[in-house]
């Protein structure tokens, strides 16, 4: 019997990743948007208008602190200015929840501004348990790490990636972001089935589902690539997904991110209240 | 090499073979999927740089300006994940770019593109009262050191550079005549502003972000160009809301 009540601080409605043109419009007019999502790397400026802005909203909306930069499946260790800049942002801006990527993007000092992917061994499991360890003890408060979107595997992995991110939230005590669409963008990639992956899921640690559009490319032998642009609309399948996930978890705080080709708000708000009518069909 | 080392080599330069180990999920080699890595890097860090330096990229052309870019990101890729302050080093790279040498004014425009993105994002602090500074005796003012807003950044060029920003950004704008301009970046608000100095003002400027008084800084001005006019640069400061402190010698 799962516990249908998510773990963190974000109600179970929808919610978007802000973007600084939307601002007047999510003031005026939210509905159906119930919390909004900020990367963390864009409000560690010492202040002006994205500092200003953030302030604003976090006294209207719950606000998550959503990770691009700290490289936790890094061979390395963590940076430690980034994780002091990570503490200063939470410690004044009291998100309902912090969470970031099951990936890397820096190694040897040099930030390559992509979520990098990686093997899944006894060896990448020991590393990053130990970063998302200081990361929880730094921050004074559980995290969430989110599951990648894949375009190749390693030879050298040993466990899926659903047993992968069991066995890390138990060891660390972190909760999980189940990204919906990266699971359908990876499955389709790796020749998996996206249905099993969520069956397989540790659902009871997910605290957020995050849903994103992704382009179509093939690859050399002409299967189906999939990317995941943050670009366009949700794709179909990816909303069937979705509620089949909440069928399983219950009611979750479900994203939408458009990161790229932003459009205006009512676009937006039209998939957040797509989102909205999925979680009204799994309330109690 | 350890496998983000070598993985790192590889996104970075196109001519370095994929890494072995990556597979394509249905038992054959990755190929060209690496690539979707690859492609991810170049297009974040260019685009990066494409809004960080808009200026720049008008004046070369969007297909020019991404090959200076790519060219930049592989030797210098950011040093940190906060893309705010990527570019540091950029005005610094293009003036070292021999296929960029003929465009000499190209380097400190891309100062005044870096400076107007660090205005955007420095911190915020209350201009001191006019009354304040009316206040003050006409025989103190000369020993006064003012404290100059965070946001504010000074680019000293011996090119027509705020003509030539002006140029790019503002329908109609006269074409830049040819001679040395220093411009202040200002916040009123929270959007930063190009101002033009008058002659001088950029010296008496150095010298106030240096911590000297007011007197030397107008001496500055004064010594830089018999033309400078004190009462025009404290005009503009007070207006824009430079001043963020006063501290009188008594």
């Amino acid at each position: 019997m799962l516990d249908r009540t998510p773990p963190e601080g974000l109600p179970a409605r929808p919610g978007v990743g802000y973007k600084a043109r939307h601002y007047t419009s999510i003031l005026a007019d939210p509905a159906p948007v119930g919390w909004l999502e900020m990367h963390a790397e864009n409000y560690m400026g010492d202040g002006g208008r994205p500092l200003a802005q953030l302030r604003h909203l976090a006294e209207r909306f719950p606000v998550s602190v959503h990770g691009v930069g700290l490289s936790i499946g890094g061979e390395g260790r963590l940076d430690p200015e980034h994780l002091a800049r990570l503490k200063h942002l939470c410690g004044w801006l009291h998100p309902a929840s912090f969470s970031e990527h099951l990936a890397w993007s820096t190694h040897d000092s040099a930030f390559l501004n992509d979520l990098l992917p990686l093997p899944y061994t006894q060896a990448t499991l020991a590393r990053v348990a130990d970063h998302v360890d200081e990361v929880q003890a730094v921050l004074g408060r559980r995290m969430l790490l989110e599951n990648p979107s894949s375009y190749l595997s390693f030879a050298e992995s040993t466990m899926s990636e659903t047993d992968f991110l069991r066995a890390l939230a138990q060891r660390t005590g972190c909760g999980l972001l189940l990204d919906v669409n990266n699971v359908f963008v990876s499955a389709t990639n790796l020749g998996l089935d996206p249905r099993a992956y969520i069956a397989d899921f540790p659902l009871e640690q997910v605290g957020e589902i995050h849903l994103g559009g992704h382009d179509e490319d093939a690859d050399d032998a002409g299967r189906p690539l999939l990317i995941d642009s943050h670009g366009r609309a949700v794709a179909d399948p990816v909303w069937a997904l979705l509620d089949e996930t909440l069928a399983l978890s219950g009611p979750r705080p479900v994203l939408i991110e458009w990161d790229t080709d932003v459009p205006d708000w009512p676009v937006l708000a039209a998939e957040a209240a797509r989102a909205a009518a999925a979680l009204e069909r799994v309330a109690a | 090499m350890t496998g983000q080392e070598t993985f790192r080599a590889a996104l970075l330069d196109p001519a370095q073979a994929v890494p072995d180990g990556l597979l394509d999920g249905h038992g054959g080699p990755a190929g060209r999927r690496f690539a979707v890595y690859r492609n991810n890097v170049a297009v974040a860090l260019t685009e990066a740089l494409e809004s960080g330096f808009p200026t720049v990229r008008k004046l070369l052309g969007p297909q020019n300006f991404r090959g200076v870019a790519g060219l930049y990101l592989r030797a210098h890729p950011p040093a940190s994940p906060v893309m705010m302050l990527y570019g540091g080093t950029f005005p610094a790279f293009i003036a070292g770019t021999p296929q960029l040498a003929h465009r000499g004014y190209l380097p400190d425009v891309a100062r005044l593109d870096l400076a107007l993105r660090e205005a955007y994002h420095a911190a915020d602090a209350q201009p001191v009262a006019p009354e304040v500074l009316a206040a003050i005796p006409a025989r103190a003012l000369e020993g006064i050191r003012i404290t100059l807003a965070p946001a504010l950044r000074l680019v000293r060029s011996r090119w027509p550079l705020h003509a030539i920003h002006r140029f790019n950004h503002e329908p109609g704008a006269p074409k830049p005549a040819p001679r040395a301009e220093d411009v202040l970046v200002t916040r009123p608000g929270f959007d930063p502003l190009p101002r033009l100095l008058p002659p001088g003002g950029g010296a008496a400027l150095a010298a106030l972000g240096d911590g000297r008084t007011l007197g030397a800084a107008l001496e500055a001005g004064a010594a830089e160009d018999p033309a400078f006019d004190p009462a025009a640069l404290l005009r503009l400061l007070a207006q824009d809301g430079c001043i963020t402190g006063v501290e009188t010698q008594e």
